[in-house]
């Protein structure tokens, strides 16, 4: 294929899933956004104006960018885990395993896909915040390079799971008993400075943990760890996972018999 | 034999529970043909049209399209091929034509190019007031020819059509034909065709192959293959019922029921030496009617053959009249 056709390819996939998720908007649109204002009335309001600061900062504003965080790695990873799946389920994968397309612009479209996705329902979160607190974005550069780069991440993530799934329930294990865990665990809502010294450590190995403090820090300006690692290491998780995805989907790995 | 639209040398799969679906079939399908792939169910049919179409890997084994090696560039070998596979295999929320405009996509087509060919393909197979009903709101016949539009919507050398006429009812399904054979005749799209209504194939196709357990156990020509018909057996509606069947001699008869006789006519003799015999036995002729289609009759006995061969009980009569 030339790189025109490549391109039409690629926008066709992209928007046949943004189609999907703006179709079932009241699955995939609202309830993120009734949800964190739950949790900004609950955890902010309520609850925060009695924790005070954080780091210096008012509870409300630092759990905000937390929760747009988790907002966007649920939904990017579950917008590809779902539709994926969905589309192997029914079989309608094979409208593209007969076409003349590429793995990688295949792989490409569906990450675009869920990260608009996860970036959409970001910035619905991001609007939902602004009726409850001021935000001044310290490093507005760094707070979207860093928050599209987890959408993609995690978009790569769902792809996998999707090509592993052989039933519904399998789309929903990595997200409930992994994801979730991880996220909240990932100082979305605290401080890791606030923990005992070996709960530091062991949170220092948890991903999201990096991905939310640094998107803390290009908002508030303050973080736990070090930013520029934080960067390497999700830009090489993001490398090293679309290679494996890629593979993977070269093998048939769920889709060929 | 002009160039062949799909070669196929030494195909084999076997599945991983070990199971030998291909075992090295040799397959050419001439360019701009109506070839029929007929077999029993499990036979290897949808297996071999799969590795045509990548849904499935093949063990071993080389499969051209159109002289293109699919493991050297099956990208490039899939544009000049269009699949409508035997179960509906679309995106059941989507509507008709998104559907078909997607597809084009898949193939590097540009909106403005798709859209008309998208509109004429509705058109004619009579989808075009349904293109904005989500997919799964149509009926069989419409779904099936949901996929044919699809599968054309890139203008494919090679059609691939896997029982597309399963369930749909006689009206609709000669419309179907004829939209094929138009398609076969005019626009020289080449037409693999797998079906479990012979006469469908028997109507269709000009060159034919049975594949039973694996391997092609006939490959020939429509009208050769008839040829090799040694008997045909008709069914006799009679004014009186009997009790017992007559006995007409060179003739094989028997009594399907009271009123019914099956007469089987072999090659060479004529049928007016039975009429004759029966008239002057006082058994009056009503009506008459085939038992089974000729190319039915070859296909039970070329698959039971095979099979006696393998060693294998069939049940290939009662699967293909079900």
């Amino acid at each position: 294929m030339n790189p025109r056709q490549l391109w039409v390819a690629l926008v066709t996939i992209v928007v046949k899933e943004v189609r999907r998720f703006t179709r079932i908007w009241p699955q995939t649109l609202l309830p993120p956004s009734i949800t964190m204002t739950l949790y900004f009335v609950i955890f902010g309001n309520l609850i925060g104006s009695r924790i005070g600061t954080m780091d210096g900062i008012s509870y409300m504003d630092y759990i905000v960018p937390g929760l747009i965080m988790m907002s966007v790695i649920t939904n990017s990873y579950s917008n590809v885990a779902s539709s994926f799946f969905s589309n192997k389920f029914q079989r309608s994968i094979e409208e593209l395993m007969v076409s003349p397309l590429p793995s990688w612009i295949i792989l490409l479209g569906y990450i675009i896909g869920g990260a608009v996705r996860g970036l959409g329902v970001g910035i619905i979160v991001t609007a939902v915040a602004f009726l409850f607190t001021d935000l001044d974005i310290h490093h507005p550069f760094l707070t979207i390079m860093v928050v599209v780069l987890t959408a993609l991440l995690f978009s790569i993530g769902g792809f996998i799971n999707a090509l592993f799934a052989r039933k519904f329930d399998d789309i929903s294990i990595i997200p409930t008993f992994v994801l979730t865990p991880l996220t909240y665990l990932g100082g979305v809502f605290y401080s890791i400075h606030m923990l005992p010294e070996f709960w530091q450590t062991v949170s220092l190995a948890n991903p999201i943990l990096y991905m939310v403090n640094t998107f803390r820090y290009g908002i508030l300006g303050v973080s736990d760890i070090s930013v520029g690692p934080a960067m390497a290491a999700i830009v090489a998780f993001i490398i090293g996972l679309f290679a494996f995805a890629l593979w993977l989907l070269e093998r048939g790995k769920g889709i060929r018999s | 034999m002009s160039r062949p639209a799909l070669s196929i040398r030494g195909l084999t799969k076997v599945y991983g529970n070990g199971f030998e679906a291909l075992k090295g079939i040799d397959l050419d399908v001439p360019e701009g043909d109506f070839f029929a792939l007929l077999g029993p169910n499990g036979a290897g049919k949808s297996t071999t049209l799969g590795v045509v179409s990548s849904l499935v890997q093949k063990t071993a084994g080389k499969v051209e399209i159109y002289g293109i090696d699919i493991d050297k560039d099956f990208s490039k070998a899939k544009y000049h091929l269009g699949v409508v596979p035997q179960e509906f295999n679309f995106n059941q929320f989507e509507k008709v034509q998104d559907i078909v405009m997607t597809q084009a996509g898949y193939y590097g087509m540009p909106m403005k190019e798709a859209r008309p060919r998208a509109e004429r393909l509705l058109r004619d197979l009579g989808l075009w007031d349904k293109r904005d009903t989500p997919s799964r709101m149509l009926s069989g016949g419409m779904k099936r020819r949901l996929m044919i539009a699809r599968a054309l919507i890139h203008k494919p050398r090679l059609l691939i059509l896997d029982e597309p006429t399963a369930g749909v009812d006689i009206e609709l399904r000669r419309s179907m034909w004829e939209f094929m054979r138009r398609i076969n005749r005019e626009e020289g799209t080449t037409i693999i065709l797998t079906t479990h209504y012979l006469e469908e194939a028997e109507s269709l196709c000009r060159n034919i192959a049975i594949i039973n357990h694996g391997e092609i156990v006939h490959n020939t020509s429509m009208r050769e293959l008839l040829k090799e018909l040694d008997a045909e057996t008709f069914l006799l509606d009679i004014r009186e019922p009997l009790t017992k069947a007559p006995v007409i001699a060179g003739f094989e008869v028997s009594l399907s029921d009271p009123q019914q006789l099956a007469l089987a006519v072999r090659k060479g003799q004529s049928i007016n030496t039975a009429f004759a015999a029966l008239d002057r036995a006082g058994i009056t002729v009503v009506s008459m009617r085939n038992r089974a289609n000729r190319l039915e009759e070859l296909f039970v006995d070329l698959v039971e053959r095979s099979n006696a061969e393998s060693g294998i009980a069939s049940n290939v009569a009662k699967e293909i009249t079900q």
